[in-house]
């Protein structure tokens, strides 16, 4: 199977390990990741408001790309998987913005008819997580892993339609899947402050702190991530004392091919 | 600026909201993990908005306050999506002339070896036009 790739800028420097064994994991699940040519950053959040459209343009063309190959689009990056699949909805639900966004990009056309998924998505959707159970060849058997969603990756629930907001299972059978054990606890769907890292470091600590305390207070050992912002506040700001792990290395690591 | 009806017209049309669904339960404000730290919080935003009380909400710092984290639009019962009004208001402000929030020279201070480059254009995004 073969899929368009969107790794995103942060994935092409500090989050290097993030991009490289999510390329190797998917060759060991037969699933090759073609890199958009020329890809652009998406901006790392989306910008709600429908008169904004320069900034999106980007993302647009990363869809265009996926669209001229007819492959899904796929990232691992929480947040661009979050401004593409919103700017996607955007252009496909809001006729004033797909207008504004035709004019930029004419003579082409684009009305949002790429399938946009996440990483995730790919191993249950596309290959089934029973089929990664099958090629686990180091199982993490007896590991206490917390999956930390934060805000991206689930919401808003009715554009990103990943799991339930709420109460989400899709990282928990992933973790499974692996051999080890889920933790639930719940501020797994909270915010660790994000960007505001920039602005003001006492939030995003305060806001690191209390996930990373929540999950170790029901018996986390290590927490599993897709976001490297989350990655950042929650080491950095937050301090956590317990490892916190990209979900392509735990899978590198079960799947047998992490260096 | 033009005037206030007019800047309160031109909010709730960029954000796509109806602040008139709003039953002011305050259920944005109890989830919004930026509560502390806003002098004015989503569901204040939302019925300013509706009322005209606007030049308060330029003026204040809240609008920077706002992690993006979608929790009110989700959680809101009724499907009002307060973080598009705060966002829309935001927009207001630093797309005017000089009105930027964060500066590129403020940038170097800012940085250490681990942070990742995601912070930053986000940062920029939300805080700059
Ligand atoms: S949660 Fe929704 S209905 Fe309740 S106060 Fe906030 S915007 Fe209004
Ligand atoms: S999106 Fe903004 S206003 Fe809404 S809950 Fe999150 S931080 Fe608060």
């Amino acid at each position: 199977m073969k899929v368009s790739y969107f790794p995103g800028c942060t994935l092409k420097t500090k989050a290097k390990v993030l991009d490289y064994y999510a390329r190797k994991c998917a060759e060991v699940l037969g699933v090759t990741l073609e890199e958009i040519e020329n890809w652009q950053c998406c901006g790392g959040v989306f910008t709600t408001s429908t008169d904004e459209v320069a900034t999106k343009l980007s993302s647009v063309r990363a869809l265009m790309n996926a669209k001229s190959k007819n492959q899904p689009l796929v990232s691992v990056c929480s947040a661009c998987h979050n401004v593409l699949k919103q700017t996607n909805a955007q252009v496909k639900n809001v006729a004033d913005f797909d207008r504004a966004v035709n004019n930029y990009i004419a003579p082409d056309e684009y009305h949002g008819e790429t399938e946009v998924i996440h990483y995730l998505e790919l191993l249950r959707d596309k290959i089934g997580f029973d089929k990664i159970k099958e090629k686990v060849v180091n199982p993490l058997t007896g590991r206490k892993i917390a999956a930390y969603y934060g805000c991206l990756l689930l919401r808003p629930g009715k554009v990103l339609a990943m799991d339930d907001v709420e109460n989400p299972t899709i990282m928990e059978d992933f973790i499974r899947a692996l051999g080890a054990e889920p933790v639930i606890y719940s501020f797994r769907n909270e915010c660790c402050g994000g960007y505001i890292a920039l602005e003001s470091k006492q939030l995003a600590k305060e806001k690191s702190n209390r996930v990373i305390e929540n999950a170790k207070g029901k018996g986390a050992e290590e927490i599993v991530t897709a976001c490297p912002l989350c990655k950042y506040n929650l080491e950095k700001n937050g301090c956590a004392d317990i490892p916190v792990v990209y979900l392509t290395e735990l899978l590198a690591e079960a799947l047998g091919v992490k260096e | 600026m033009e005037n206030k009806n007019n800047v309160c017209k031109e909010i709730i049309r960029r954000s796509g909201v109806n602040p008139r669904k709003c039953m002011k339960c305050g259920k944005c404000s109890g989830t919004c993990p930026a509560y502390d730290e806003m002098e004015y919080h989503p569901h204040q935003f939302v019925s300013m908005v509706e009322t005209g009380n606007i030049e308060p909400l330029l003026n204040s710092k809240s609008i920077y306050r706002c992690l993006t984290c979608f929790a009110c639009v989700d959680r809101c019962p009724r499907g009002v999506e307060p973080a598009k009004i705060i966002e829309a208001v935001r927009l207001t402000v630093v797309r005017e002339q000089g009105k930027n929030h964060l500066k590129p020279d403020q940038i170097p201070e800012l940085l250490d070896d681990d942070l990742p480059q995601q912070a930053i254009v986000s940062a920029f995004r939300k805080y700059t036009k």
